[in-house]
């Protein structure tokens, strides 16, 4: 039996599977290879043996490694399904929360809330999320009211956007004499190495509920995806339905900018790949980007980190150069 | 029992263009109603009003005596479905996707589909003979086909009103009589109340039990095909001379456009 004729909830089923297994080995992949060389044996030993404080390698692994993985997972997942979801709201396949310049909003919102002395929770993250929400919504008001040529005109905006904004983060960095801020590139391309573990943990209990309320709304992303109107028609209240979305979306995806940075293209790369492999439907797509999301940027970290190079490269550099030559690809086939 | 539309002195602009003027109309239950005019009268508008998709500045639509608006969307689409002028037709969502989707209103928000949700699905589908494509994606339907994929969809809501926005606009001939014969049934066999927007005004007066006519969002006149489609209520309406005789078919009015060089010297 083809898989499209495959019941809907044993499709899930092999999503989840394949999801998971993909997220154990890119995670396994992430906690093991590294500057430190090791044999997979003594690998797995201390993969396993979380308890010899006293061994080098169990101490990089699950100390250094095993946050640095589980934020490039966290900060995949939530990239991803961000893109998901802009791209179903906006009905636009070329959004995405970098692109629409939302993370840039983000960032700037952070990098004040660092320079007036915020404590990182709420003072920073409320920031960030407040510099999501008045980009998109300068977006959207600059894009409202011209339902032909939204398309190129939501992209333009967005580059405006995202070019007003990567100018006033450099000219922050740049007046600051704040040492913690003086690493441009963690802003501007993205950067896992700089977070404190323990704010990662803090972040899962934040995102959670983010990726648990989008995952509610999958069908009515579904309805969104046939028009506004007909989503009516079919009983949807889609004022509110894309309020929350909205709102929620740009929560997460302020999260995640706080601890890594802009990286790009994440949430563009990865619900194109599942699309072309599920199809449209959200049910299937938003675990697939959770998943798949998580792994997608673990694995790239994992290739800024073991490249040889000075001092370490930012993730956003090597998703830029997955990402962009998806754009344009894509751009030029939505003409 | 209350009608299946109330339309009261409604009143709808769009910014300052009134679109509709103190509009009244009845519908009653299990009517097969089709509302006609000339291009930009308010027909669309009035459909959308009471679908409960327009906000009116007075007036107000109600359904079995209920007003549109106290309805939640949810309540209002088990009752009322759509099939509007104009679909997306580019996500590829299969047909049986597309038709699922009529169970929204039905379904919980997570939104898994049950097997009785599946079954009525295959019944529209049978019903509106597309079953055969139900695995198709959309993208690959032909006008007709996806035309009796939104009906499927709407039939799969499962509504008492079906309100359809120019069904048979870009159809072939077959394909017009095949649509309009599917509301017939719907109408005849299940007792639902069909209201239609046409500009085939051959096809609403073989179809239509009562007809509604609209120029610049008011009633022209409302009724009987017969006494609606009459030479001097058409030509007011449309501004353009026809012809009217009766159908070979039956007791139903025949309309015949005229053109200019059968109209004799201007002079």
């Amino acid at each position: 039996m083809s898989w499209s004729g495959l019941p809907l909830a044993r499709r899930l089923l092999w999503v989840a599977i394949l999801g998971g297994v993909l997220l154990a080995i890119s995670l396994a992949l992430g906690m093991s290879l590294g500057s430190t060389p090791a044999s997979w044996r003594q690998n797995l030993a201390a993969l396993l043996d979380r308890g010899g404080p006293e061994d080098i390698l169990t101490t990089i692994i699950w100390r250094i490694r095993w946050p640095r993985a589980l934020l490039a997972g966290l900060v995949g997942a939530t990239l991803s399904l961000g893109g998901l979801v802009f791209q179903a709201l906006l009905r636009n396949p070329l959004a995405d929360p970098y692109i629409l310049g939302v993370s840039g909003g983000s960032a700037v919102g952070a990098i004040l809330g660092l320079l007036a002395g915020l404590a990182p929770f709420p003072g920073v993250a409320l920031l960030a999320f407040l510099g999501s929400m008045c980009t998109l919504l300068l977006v959207l008001v600059i894009t409202s009211g011209e339902p032909g040529g939204r398309k190129g005109s939501l992209l333009l905006a967005g580059v405006m956007v995202n070019a007003f904004c990567s100018a006033v983060i450099i000219f922050l960095v740049s007046i600051t004499q704040d040492a913690r801020l003086h690493n441009i590139l963690y802003w501007l391309m993205g950067d896992l190495s700089m977070s404190a573990p323990n704010q990662t943990t803090f972040l899962i209990y934040f995102l959670l509920p983010c990726f648990l309320v989008v995952l509610c709304l999958a069908r009515p992303l579904n309805l969104l995806l046939m028009g506004e109107e007909t989503a009516l028609y079919l009983g949807l209240n889609v004022a509110l339905t894309s309020r929350i979305l909205l709102v929620v979306t740009s929560l997460m995806v302020s999260l995640a900018v706080c601890q890594s940075g802009l990286v790009g293209f994440v949430g563009l790369v990865v619900p194109h790949l599942f699309r072309l492999i599920l199809g449209p439907d959200h049910r299937l797509l938003i675990p697939a980007c959770l998943l798949g999301g998580g792994s997608f940027l673990i694995l790239c970290d994992l290739v800024s980190r073991v490249l040889p190079s000075q001092g370490e490269m930012p993730v956003g550099v090597i998703t830029a150069m997955v990402g962009a030559p998806l754009f344009v690809l894509l751009l030029m086939r939505s003409r | 029992m209350p009608p299946a539309v109330l339309v009261k002195h409604l009143q709808v602009s769009y910014g300052r263009q009134p679109v509709l003027r103190d509009l009244s109309i009845e519908v009653p239950e299990g009517a097969f109603f089709i509302i006609i005019g000339p291009n930009s009268s308010g027909k669309t508008t009035l459909l959308r009003a009471m679908a409960g998709a327009v906000k009116p500045q007075q007036g107000q639509v109600e359904i079995w005596g209920e007003p549109v608006g106290h309805f939640s969307k949810k309540a209002l689409a088990r009752l009322v479905a759509v099939v509007p002028q104009r679909v997306v037709t580019d996500i590829p969502f299969s047909v049986q996707e597309v038709v699922l989707m009529g169970r929204s209103p039905h379904v919980g928000w997570m939104g898994l589909e049950q097997p009785r949700d599946l079954e009525l699905a295959m019944e529209a589908m049978t019903f509106t003979n597309v079953a055969h494509l139900a695995r198709r994606p959309l993208p690959q339907l032909s006008g007709g086909e996806l035309q009796r994929v939104i009906i499927a969809r709407a039939i799969c809501q499962q509504p008492r009103l079906l309100l359809l926005d120019e069904p048979t606009a870009a159809l072939d001939p077959a394909h017009q009589v095949n649509i309009m014969d599917l509301m017939a049934q719907l109408q005849q066999e299940r007792g639902l109340t069909v209201v239609m927007v046409s500009h085939d005004l051959n096809l609403a007066a073989m179809y239509g039990e009562q007809l509604l006519l609209l120029k610049e969002g008011k009633t022209v006149q409302s009724g009987r095909p017969a006494d609606v489609l009459t030479y001097e209520l058409l030509e007011q309406a449309y501004g353009c001379p026809v012809l009217v005789d009766t159908n070979p078919l039956g007791q139903v009015p025949r309309i015949t456009l005229v053109p200019k060089r059968f109209l004799g010297p201007p002079f």
